[in-house]
């Protein structure tokens, strides 16, 4: 029966990083290109969380945490530098 | 397998099942959701919804059936829930200064202005140092 969650789990964030792609590419406006990209990443370390459950390891968590780090730092920098026009300064 | 073994399966199934579908619904009203900031409620609140949810079924999972807590989940849980305001915040931030005018803002108080389009406060610690010497 997990077996069966875990495949439906899968198709759902698959379809989900098909939806983000798709508003990555066409995006009406740059800080929806950069919302995209966010939920690319936490949908990115829900499948990478999931394959761990799937294999029964944990090495796969290591990954997802870094994820979840570069995922914030890189948006984070993004609105900087639309804001800005500058990322450190 | 016994049956307390049955019974966190069937709630490792849910939590899956729940997270996945709040998931998708995060990722489907970035496509539908008609203007902005109406589009950064979707991610920002229902996915992370969703990943909390997969994250506290592993969390569940690997205990009950490998004998040891990880606490790894713990961690990027707590991680994601700490930035994900932090970075709808700023994304907000970034959209109001892209698209809008000052003025068409609606007021957050009747008295009061957003913060982030009041003019920068010119005085400096380092001015305040200066004349503190002086006087």
């Amino acid at each position: 029966m997990i077996e069966y969650a875990i495949y439906f789990a899968y198709g759902c964030f698959g379809l989900a990083l098909l939806f983000c792609l798709f508003r990555v590419v066409f995006a009406p406006g740059l800080a929806d290109r950069v919302l995209a990209l966010d939920t690319m990443a936490v949908n990115m370390i829900a499948l990478l969380t999931l394959f761990g459950l799937h294999r029964g390891t944990g090495m796969y968590f290591e990954a997802s945490l870094l994820f979840a780090m570069v995922g914030f730092i890189s948006t984070v920098a993004y609105a900087k530098f639309v804001l800005r026009g500058d990322i450190i300064e | 397998m016994g049956d307390g073994a049955m019974i966190w399966e069937f709630i490792v199934s849910g939590l899956l099942v729940v997270g996945g579908f709040f998931g998708l619904v995060g990722s489907y009203g970035l496509v539908k959701l008609p203007d902005p900031m109406t589009r950064l409620h979707a991610p920002t609140k229902s996915a992370t919804l969703g990943v909390g949810g997969v994250l506290l079924a592993s969390m569940i999972w690997f205990p009950v059936h490998h004998g040891h807590f990880s606490w790894h989940e713990l961690l990027i849980t707590l991680f994601l829930f700490l930035t994900a305001p932090v970075t709808g915040f700023f994304i907000a931030k970034a959209h109001m200064h892209l698209g809008w005018d000052a003025h068409e803002l609606p007021r957050p108080a009747p008295d009061k202005h957003w913060a982030t389009f009041a003019a920068p406060d010119q005085e400096s610690l380092v001015d305040r140092v200066e004349a503190a010497r002086k006087g």
